[in-house]
């Protein structure tokens, strides 16, 4: 299993605020790793630090090379981050925020489409619909069908369920997981929902005020005592 | 409207509001009417739509700019009037005048390109009114390499379509005007398609609205937004070169009136709408006409004034614009 | 009290070198000082709104304009004592205000600094409508000139009541108000009615002094949008709401170009022009919070040292 994605001792920060104090985690190609952890613990930051979307100290490595650039470059290289409010183009169309996930792709991209809407038929009568009046379910999925359009190697996203009701959650889940399993991607997935979370997971991480806590196998976690009562209630 | 817009597969919130249609409708229904009924009242509307469509090709440059950016480019008009005289000097170079023309705009692009590189991207980050500031200098600093290299004293340019008038029954019309339409109208519409057709179009459309989520998708909008104001260089080039026949000689005064209108009808139009600049330079341009003809007291001296207050009065009843609306900057 | 000493100390230095300057300097140069103090009271006017609310005012020229008018017309036709001029145009200056500043409170960001801007644009255009009144485009004069001395003398001696007034006024209940209210434009338009007022006040003044200034003469080019965006740039340059930098964004509109215009190689056709705009430029780029703003930037520096 070859590492995909590397932090080593990774720092982060808002201004003069330190958010991540050290941060070493490492994603293998065709994994999914969760991160998890409290609010504020510093999960989307580590997000926005891969995309370099906030300011960053530290060694981060994607495919064996150092990732470099702001978040234009780090997708041209092949990493699609789906922030928090899911960076949907509320003013476009929805086709137009499918062909901007292909941004970054040369050559026809009918396959793309062609794929796309196997994996969410309905998006395609609501090609014209302006993004923003899709429910929030609809926008998560049409958050995820654009990550797609871009065919990343890397898929990073922020917690996907929130908002979302519990069906939708599961079904968002479930075509993560076919995304993984179907098309090789992998997965880097931030959330709160610690239960399912670590149920789609083979590798998790556990965040507290900026460090790593605890990491392993999913498994394992689900098993561990903090684990079990700080995030998963029993 | 709604359904309409869904038939028209026009995201439905891009239409204006039905008040400002219906009045947009009544407008048309009176100028028909009128220019039916006499030939000056035609005549005056037509030429109106010729100087409004100038306005409307700067108030397009400003709001390209302004979406993008949220600035108000204070030199675009000054801009304008630097590629007139560079239309000039080629010409003088010995170039035929559509030769000068393209080759123009190929230089306003590099020029709108380079200005934002040299003197905008050092402020962009900071606050609106650096920038405006700086926009404010380069009003001035082009202003004076321009009289530095071409002196402030007229001078004549050849004029692209001649002083032929047709007529259209009893209306005359004047080539000049007919050819300021259609050449306007050919670089707005070429524009328009740019943006809804092609990737690039797109992405400076994403990185307008929200520039933080079009990074994300890999679009580059540093080098987009030179790309922006190159191509509202260009845009501003089309409306100086096509407002220095109108105003028979060349002076480096020649863009300050039109800017001044353009602002007016970008504002009118509601600043965030490109449709809506255009219509605001177009009826402005009809306003002014009809206006100076019919309503004595305003003449020539009081032009100005008064589409400045029509202007005011727009916007106490709607503050957007008429095509504007409150819209919630995304990041 | 203590702790303003330090304050008091460079006031008074302050006071004694403008009164002891004109001494120094030829009757051309108190000229130009005088020019300095009357841009002066324009920005320090346009700081206050611009700077404590956020809202960019492009309109001031036209408030000039009203003040000088009318002082040119009093002294003109009435032969009325210059200085009583002044407290005049500021009450027909805030009359004008009021009118103005009610119904541009419902427009806000770059809606209101499009109505002001439409506002400096059409009001010079009105001398030259109602012109056998006002002397159409050759402008109308005062009645006597007056000695750049005597100029230097009022310009001063009213900037400096201008710049203590808004002083007072900045830290007392008003200016806490107006700091907190900075972030939010939602509070700054109902407070918007106050704020454009005391503006208006103070561009009646300059404006009035203006016209003494440019010999008397109140004429529509001088009012023309150019004025009003020369005053922005002094603002900026200063650096927006704060007092202490007014007077060097003061001088660097009023003395800039003209000093560059005697420079040799520069004096050339519009020379100066490309000076100035390049100064702009840069001062914008390297100083985008204005003079101002570098004080904080330098106590920065030395705390980490």
């Amino acid at each position: 299993m070859t590492a995909l994605l590397e932090l080593r001792d990774v720092h982060a920060r808002y201004g003069p605020v330190n958010a991540l104090h050290g941060v070493s985690l490492t994603v293998d190609e065709g994994e999914i790793v969760a991160v998890l952890g409290a609010n504020g613990a510093g999960k989307t930051t580590t997000l926005r630090a891969i995309s370099h979307t906030v300011h960053r100290d530290g060694e981060i490595r994607f495919a064996g090379n150092a990732l470099r650039g702001g978040p234009e470059a780090v997708a041209r290289l092949g990493v699609a981050h789906v922030p928090e409010g899911r960076g949907t183009f509320a003013e476009l169309t929805v086709w137009e925020n499918l062909r901007l996930g292909a941004y970054t792709r040369r050559g026809n991209l009918k396959d793309d489409f062609a794929r796309v809407g196997s994996y969410f038929p309905w998006l395609d009568d609501r090609r014209h619909q302006q993004a923003g009046t899709l429910s929030g379910g609809e926008q998560q999925m049409l958050s995820l069908a654009r990550a797609f359009m871009q065919r990343p190697r890397l898929l990073m996203l922020d917690e996907p369920s929130l908002g979302l009701a519990p069906l939708l959650v599961t079904e968002v889940f479930r075509i993560v997981q076919e995304l993984n399993e179907n098309e090789g991607v992998t997965v880097l997935v931030v959330e709160q929902n610690a239960h399912i979370a670590l149920q789609l997971a083979q590798t998790a991480y556990v965040l507290e005020v900026g460090r790593v806590a605890l990491s392993g196998p999913s498994t394992d976690l689900q098993q561990h005592e903090s684990v079990r009562r700080s995030y998963l209630g029993y | 409207m709604v359904e309409l817009a869904r038939k028209l597969s026009l995201p439905q919130r891009r239409l204006p509001g039905s008040p400002v249609l219906l009045l947009l409708i009544a407008a048309c229904i009176f100028l028909t009417i009128g220019s039916l009924r006499s030939t000056i009242f035609a005549q005056l509307t037509v030429a109106g739509v010729a100087t409004g469509v100038v306005f409307g090709s700067l108030a397009l440059a400003l709001v390209l700019i302004y979406r993008a950016t949220e600035v108000i480019n204070f030199a675009q008009g000054e801009m304008a009037m630097a590629m007139v005289y560079v239309a000039y000097q080629l010409m003088l170079w010995g170039l035929a005048y559509w030769e000068a023309f393209f080759l123009t705009l190929a230089i306003a692009f590099v020029f709108g390109v380079v200005t934002q590189q040299i003197f905008i991207r050092p402020v962009q980050g900071r606050s609106v009114i650096a920038v405006v500031i700086v926009t404010v200098g380069l009003f001035i600093l082009i202003d004076g390499l321009v009289e530095w290299k071409w002196s402030a004293n007229q001078r004549f340019m050849q004029a692209p379509f001649g002083n032929k008038i047709y007529h259209l029954g009893s209306v005359p019309i004047a080539r000049q005007d007919l050819g300021t339409i259609v050449i306007t109208l050919v670089s707005v519409t070429a524009l328009w398609a740019f943006f809804r057709f092609t990737k690039l179009g797109l992405g400076m459309r994403a990185g307008a609205l929200r520039p933080a989520a079009a990074r994300l998708v890999g679009v580059r909008t540093n080098a987009l937004l030179a790309v922006g104001w190159g191509l509202a260089a260009v845009l501003g080039a089309v409306a100086g070169l096509m407002t220095e026949p109108a105003e028979y000689v060349l002076q480096p005064t020649l863009m300050q009136p039109v800017l001044l209108y353009a602002f007016a009808a970008a504002v009118l139009g509601g600043l965030e709408s490109p449709g809506g600049a255009l219509v605001g330079g177009i009826a402005l341009g009809i306003f002014l006409n009809l206006m100076g003809q019919y309503v004595h007291f305003v003449g020539s001296v009081l032009q100005l004034p008064v589409a400045f207050a029509a202007l005011l009065l727009v916007l106490l009843v709607k503050p957007t614009g008429l095509f504007g609306h409150r819209t919630v900057r995304k990041v | 009290m203590r702790r303003n000493a330090p304050a008091l100390v460079a006031v008074t230095i302050a006071a004694l070198f403008f009164a002891l300057l004109p001494f120094g300097l030829s009757d051309y140069h108190r000229g130009l000082a005088a020019s300095v103090a009357v841009y002066l009271i324009a920005i320090l006017g346009l700081n206050v709104l611009t700077g404590y609310t956020g809202q960019i005012s492009i309109g001031h020229s036209a408030f000039m304009a009203i003040g000088g008018y009318t002082t040119a017309i009093m002294s003109h036709y009435h032969n009325t004592n210059l200085i009583l001029t002044l407290p005049l145009a500021f009450a027909i200056t805030f009359g004008c205000g009021v009118l103005v500043g009610l119904p541009a409170l419902r427009l806000s960001g770059v809606y209101l600094a499009l109505a002001t801007f439409a506002l400096a644009v059409s009001i010079p255009q009105l001398p030259l409508k109602f012109s056998t009144f006002t002397g159409g485009s050759a402008g109308i004069s005062a009645s006597k000139t007056v000695s750049n001395s005597w100029l230097y003398g009022v310009s001063w001696s009213t900037a400096a009541i201008a710049f203590l007034f808004t002083w007072l006024v900045l830290r007392g209940r008003t200016g806490r108000a107006f700091r907190a209210i900075r972030d939010s434009e939602v509070a700054a338009t109902s407070s918007g009615v106050t704020l454009a007022i005391y503006k208006t006040l103070a561009f009646g003044v300059s404006g009035s002094l203006f016209v003494l200034v440019t010999n008397g003469f109140a004429q529509p080019n001088e009012f023309s949008v150019t004025l009003s965006l020369k005053i922005l740039v002094g603002a900026a340059v200063a650096g927006l709401g704060s007092l202490w930098g007014v007077l060097l964004g003061a001088a660097f509109i009023a003395l800039l170009p003209t000093l560059s215009a005697s420079a040799p190689l520069i004096g050339s056709a519009h020379g100066q022009d490309v000076v100035f705009g390049l100064f702009v430029i840069v001062v914008m780029i390297l100083l985008p919070t204005g003079v101002a703003g570098l004080v904080p930037r330098l106590r920065r520096l030395r705390v980490k040292a």
